[in-house]
């Protein structure tokens, strides 16, 4: 029973690993240049071992995907559970956002340049948003409560999410290409203003 | 056994449900009408005004007022003196039930024991003997259904409006034939169609409406949702709402789910189903020539 028990938890550590040197490739190198093989040799292990975890490229990626947004989404869900108002609500979301991007900068660039650029990769297995519901959910659950409170302005779901998200991609972006005159979380104050001004109810 | 229907501010459209109900004659042997506004009874209205007795059922339909007179008597007096000896109180209807629409055309007014969902104390020491059949109108199935368990003393397990739970435990989403489109989260509706969930655009209620519109079917034949018309929840404390044809949401979610469904898991799976297009679903089946 223990041995077993040790077995499982020593093939977790494994599967773990695996996905955080995956993640690190496919941030750097993007999908197609990332291989396999180069994978198994930096985990010192198999190729046919490593294929024991995951059967394929996609589906690894698949699951870092998945990954990213639970991670993500349990980070803003504490933020829904607090009773605060909108506007530092949105604050910590943005906070979260670059801090993210600044200590775990795989997840973000992996989103932008592997999930949001190689889509054909996520066709079969993260249809829609599947993969990235956790993320999402609690970003329609913020919307909700915002206009539930009276403090945002009613609108499409997508008109707001796109606002919200696409501005936080976009300055990660900037800030990766080195174009920044300054560091992300000196722009934490002016974009959460931005974004609540954007979305307050009038 | 021997019914008393004392009717207030009402339309008699739960007597009228009742008149349709498929074994309505064979079902009558079993009660007496000592009263009943529009079918043949023992006595008169002015009888029983003057007091009779024997009342072991008493019924009360519409809308009660503060003040109303039903012939000579207050309805109040004449509720009170018959609901002591009574064994059962059964409210027949939403306006007796909880107000319904006449309680929303005039101060004073309110169902037996509620205003909308807060109970009131007015006749308290009457709530343990009530029963509450809300509709409207109530199925005549729900009515005479209840009324024959009573009479041969069956258990009859309620909920905490005092809902008959055989009757209301069930929402009216069960048993809906357009459960495949709610399902995948396919609204597509147009009024009187036979396709599309009327929950995401068209105003449905049936998943926090509390009744068997779609296990017991009006006439044997239809309900609102499976004829293609949203449930307005009439059953329900807060009925008649406001936009019945329109469904209220915050930024693209529904303002209220479906009963006991906590928003997050809401979420996720409508986030799933959402992803997948089923195309069978989304077109005109009845026009399809693929078939
Ligand atoms: S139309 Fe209404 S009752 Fe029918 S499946 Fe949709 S939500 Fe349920
Ligand atoms: S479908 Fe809904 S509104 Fe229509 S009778 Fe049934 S409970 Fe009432």
């Amino acid at each position: 029973m223990i041995k077993e028990q040790h077995r499982a938890e020593k093939k977790a550590k494994r599967r773990n690993e695996i996905v955080r040197t995956a993640l690190k490739l496919f941030a750097e190198k993007g999908f197609y240049a990332t291989t396999i093989p180069e994978m198994a040799r930096d985990l010192k292990m198999s190729v046919g071992n490593l294929y024991n975890y995951f059967s394929s490229k996609e589906l690894l990626a698949q699951e870092i995907i998945r990954e990213i947004s639970a991670y993500l989404g349990g980070r803003i869900r504490e933020i829904n559970e607090a009773e605060l108002p909108v506007r530092e609500k949105i604050r910590r979301i943005v906070t979260i956002y670059f801090e993210t991007a600044r200590d775990e900068p795989e997840m973000i660039d992996f989103f932008l340049r592997v999930y949001l650029s190689n889509r054909e990769v996520f066709h079969e297995g993260c249809e829609g948003m599947i993969c990235v519901n956790e993320f999402v959910t609690e970003i329609m659950i913020f919307f909700d409560d915002g206009v539930a409170s009276g403090e945002l302005k009613n609108q499409d779901f997508f008109s707001a999410f796109g606002l919200f998200m696409g501005y936080l991609g976009g300055m990660v972006f900037l800030n990766g290409e080195h174009i920044l005159p300054k560091t992300l979380e000196e722009y934490v104050d002016d974009i959460s203003e931005n974004i609540y001004n954007a979305l307050k109810a009038s | 056994m021997r019914l008393l229907w004392l009717s207030a501010l009402a339309c008699n459209g739960n007597a009228h449900a009742l008149l349709n109900y498929p074994r309505f004659e064979e079902w009558q042997e079993d009660f007496e009408w000592l009263y009943h506004p529009l079918l043949p009874s023992t006595h008169t209205l002015a009888e029983v005004e003057e007091g009779i007795d024997g009342v072991e059922i008493l019924l009360v339909d519409g809308t009660l007022e503060e003040g109303l007179v039903k012939n000579r008597l207050a309805y109040k007096q004449l509720f009170e003196r018959y609901a002591v000896e009574a064994k059962y109180i059964v409210t027949v209807g939403t306006c007796a039930t909880f107000g319904g629409i006449f309680a929303q055309g005039g101060e004073g007014r309110s169902g037996l024991h509620f205003s909308g969902e807060r109970r009131h104390g007015f006749f308290d020491g009457f709530w343990e003997k009530t029963l509450s059949l809300p509709g409207c109108p109530v199925q005549p199935e729900v009515l005479a259904g209840t009324l024959s368990l009573l009479r041969s003393e069956e258990p009859l397990p309620l909920d905490t409006l005092h809902r008959p739970k055989y009757f209301y435990a069930h929402t009216v989403h069960d048993g809906c034939t357009r459960n495949e489109y709610f399902e995948y989260k396919i609204d597509e509706h147009r009024f009187g169609a036979l396709e599309g969930c009327m929950f995401y655009e068209h105003g449905c209620q049936g998943t926090f409406t509390h009744g068997s519109c779609n296990k017991i079917l009006w006439n044997g034949v239809h309900s609102k949702t499976r004829a293609g018309t949203p449930c307005m929840g009439c059953t329900e404390p807060d009925f008649p709402r406001e936009g019945l044809w329109h469904t209220s949401k915050r930024m693209g979610i529904p303002a209220r789910l479906p009963l006991g469904v906590p928003r997050r898991a809401y979420l996720s799976l409508a986030g799933i189903a959402k992803a997948f297009h089923i195309e069978r679903l989304e077109r005109p089946m009845m026009e399809d020539k693929r078939g």
